[in-house]
């Protein structure tokens, strides 16, 4: 990228730069400039602007953020449940090269469950509270493979054995409230693993969860990924989380991405100014900091994003250029940030002392 | 007058001078003794007629014994359904224990009978929840909620000095004077938890018990709390119980940390010595639990199972189905909460050496 790309002028596909790449592997799951709109009698609400990633065959992508910040929605359009007044305005979604934004519903129900499943936060709401959880399964199982009654059982038997239900052939009769909340989560799984999906969306899957059981549950999905070689686009709050299961990781803010690089790089070496304030207020044990480093204010609503970066009136290192321009994601050591410190011109060597003060070159 | 009007009580200073200590030893100024308390589960009484079925009680706390000095920090930690938020309602008088006392600042709040008296030793603490969505009355203005304790307590009279007084907190807790006069739904969750602190704040209290005060909150706003309420409780000179399920969290506010199972304190000791030298198996599984944001890679505890039925408890040490070196003598035993070099273990195996003492190590 040798010129800076102007506000508006949405880089073409395919252009280096415009959608980060994972990998040298052909994207399971690409999202090109998505846009999520809500109608209100107030005017057009942007959860989601300009929204760019993809996802490898057996790739984990966190993608974290505060609550507003557009994480779930981005997640929801990728599964086509965006309920009114929330529509898809702009961008595309492909999965394994086919466009699944535009499908009509019936078409999307079937993609639903086989080729993406779903995992979310409350364990309880997920599942039917009338029908024992075998019946769940085997329905699940039978929308989606042809296969019979007793095989399908068989099938759900060994799905919760796998996601660790103690004594499955019993447990299998049981309704969702003789479940524990981990149980509960685990049969959870087993649902989304049923069809055997290339890429599961997990929403907040621990979130409702005791840290002794999220462990579990961590530790669970990881395994189950790696057997399955399932991609997992998993949307939490808790940076430790992604820290332990992710490969890459996503920083989502007011409705765009901050931030996408490899976990270790976000985490150790974060590149946009709020990713590194979101790091620092990670309260962490052994630190002895009498205070932990804050960012001021919070998160603009949906109906008051600022002009020029989104984070531009918290972030400490803000000057002129942030006010008036929206950056685009730009290479930023191993990571790609939304932030005009790495503009190609800034970058120059030595110009990074003097970032704070605005030195603006060329 | 009007000075006193504005700040209402006329209290010692935090730091007390002679007047809170006793025989050369310092009073507490919370002690909890053996605290206990059950709730009535039964089915209805027609149930329990027809299909003959006990009475059924649960207890959420169970023998629960602690003391906070002034000017100390205690966190109570553990998982849901430990009995945790159960002790903070119990302090504050929202529940009646069933057993065991709550002495504040040597004064048995079970023994007080004069409503006066009662007056008098409430106003000196106070209390902050966890949703600050829930916790405050969306159809009053912020002036109302804040001043409530004051008008409750009949600590200020005059409507003037009031909003005075109103307009006070809310910069102490980084808001405008200016907002007394809007309602909760018009600021975000951050900002209402400033408002609950504010409103906690407004009696001048001495203990304030916060109940998950950040659980609700982003990250970012949380360490905006957490910022807060450690520089009020260097100005104020205030003590804290405070009640948390996160442990980093309880690391970077605390002095003192609890561990609290099944309505039990397993462990307590000084927030360094617990985190650097966690003795119950539970401390330690708790503490490998917590995701590794810094992805040092180091190896897990390996943990099983969940917590029991608190209906139908296990034997012994609550904690020996789930206990790596659990022993004949855990399932029959209970351990008492004894001092083991510089902290309270609740372990036979800790007690009698079974279990090895590993120091945690923290880069």
């Amino acid at each position: 990228m040798t010129e800076v790309q102007k506000p508006g002028t949405d880089p073409k596909p395919g252009e280096p730069g415009s959608v980060p790449a994972s990998s040298d592997r052909e994207p399971l799951l690409a999202v090109r400039h998505l846009r999520v709109e809500f109608n209100t009698r107030r005017g057009t609400l942007t959860a989601i602007d300009d929204v760019s990633f993809t996802i490898a065959p057996g790739e984990v992508l966190g993608v974290v953020g505060e609550s507003g910040a557009g994480k779930s929605i981005t997640g929801t359009a990728v599964i086509g449940l965006l309920e009114p007044p929330g529509r898809i305005a702009g961008g595309e979604i492909l999965l394994e090269g086919r466009r699944i934004d535009n499908l009509p519903f019936e078409q999307m129900r079937k993609i639903r469950g086989r080729h993406i499943g779903a995992i979310f936060q409350d364990p309880l709401t997920s599942l039917n509270p009338l029908y024992t959880i075998g019946r769940q399964i085997v329905e699940t199982i039978r929308t989606h493979l042809p296969m019979t009654e007793t095989q399908a059982r068989a099938r759900a038997i060994e799905l919760l054995q796998e996601v660790g239900i103690p004594a499955p052939e019993r447990r299998i009769d049981n309704f969702p409230h003789q479940f524990s909340g981990g149980m509960r989560q685990r049969v959870v799984i087993a649902l989304a693993l049923c069809a055997n999906p290339r890429l599961i969306i997990a929403d907040e899957p621990t979130t409702a969860l005791d840290v002794s059981v999220q462990a579990q549950i961590i530790t669970l999905l990881k395994r189950l990924c790696r057997e399955h070689g399932t991609a997992v686009m998993l949307i939490t709050h808790d940076m430790g989380v992604i820290a332990e299961t992710s490969d890459r990781v996503a920083v989502m803010y007011a409705g765009r991405i901050a931030e996408i690089g490899p976990v270790q790089e976000v985490i150790h070496n974060p590149q946009h100014p709020y990713t590194m304030g979101l790091m620092g207020s990670i309260p962490s044990i052994g630190a002895s900091a009498e205070h932990l480093p804050q960012i001021e204010g919070s998160m603009p609503r949906l109906n008051a994003i600022p002009r020029g970066c989104a984070f531009n009136p918290r972030c400490p290192r803000v000057f002129d250029r942030c006010r008036v321009e929206r950056p685009s994601l730009m290479p930023a050591d191993k990571s790609l940030a939304a932030c005009w410190l790495h503009a190609p011109e800034m970058a120059a060597p030595g110009a990074k002392s003097d970032w704070a003060e605005g030195a603006v070159h060329g | 007058m009007v000075e006193a009007a504005v700040r209402p009580p006329p209290r010692p200073s935090p730091k007390g001078e002679g007047d809170h200590i006793k025989n050369g030893e310092q009073v507490p100024l919370i002690e909890v003794r053996e605290l206990v308390k059950d709730f009535d589960v039964s089915r209805p009484w027609l149930n329990r007629v027809i299909e003959g079925a006990p009475r059924q009680l649960l207890r959420a706390v169970d023998g629960v014994s602690f003391a906070i000095q002034r000017g100390e920090t205690l966190s109570l930690v553990g998982e849901s359904g430990c009995g945790k938020s159960t002790v903070a309602r119990l302090i504050c008088g929202l529940y009646e224990p069933t057993g065991g006392s709550v002495v504040f600042d040597g004064v048995d709040l079970g023994k007080v009978t004069s409503r006066s008296e009662m007056l008098q030793l409430r106003r000196r603490f106070q209390m902050i929840f966890q949703d600050p969505y829930a916790s405050l009355n969306p159809r009053w203005r912020v002036r109302d909620i804040i001043a409530e304790p004051m008008r409750s307590l009949g600590l200020v009279k005059a409507a003037g000095l009031c909003d005075k007084r109103v307009a006070e907190l809310l910069t102490s807790v980084g808001l405008s004077p200016q907002d007394m006069d809007k309602y909760p739904h018009e600021f975000s969750g951050g900002q209402r938890q400033r408002i609950s602190i504010a409103r906690a704040l407004s009696s001048n209290p001495e203990f304030l018990v916060c109940d998950e005060p950040t659980s609700a909150l982003d990250v970012s706003v949380q360490a905006q709390i957490l910022n807060l309420m450690k520089d009020l409780q260097r100005e104020h000179g205030l003590t804290y119980l405070f009640i948390s399920h996160n442990l980093a969290v309880v690391s970077h506010i605390s002095t003192r940390v609890g561990v609290m199972y099944l309505g039990r304190i397993v462990e307590i000791a000084d927030t360094n010595t617990l985190f650097e030298r966690p003795l119950h198996p539970y401390t330690q599984m708790l503490q490998s639990a917590i995701p590794d944001i810094t992805m040092s890679g180091k190896p897990r505890v390996p943990v099983a199972g969940e917590v029991p039925n608190p209906l139908d408890p296990p034997g012994g040490c609550t904690f020996n189905p789930r206990c790596p070196y659990a022993k004949d003598k855990c399932r029959v035993e209970r351990p008492p909460l004894a001092p083991f070099d510089g902290a309270s273990v609740a372990c036979h195996g800790i007690h009698d050496g079974w279990i090895p003492i590993r120091t945690a190590a923290h880069a």
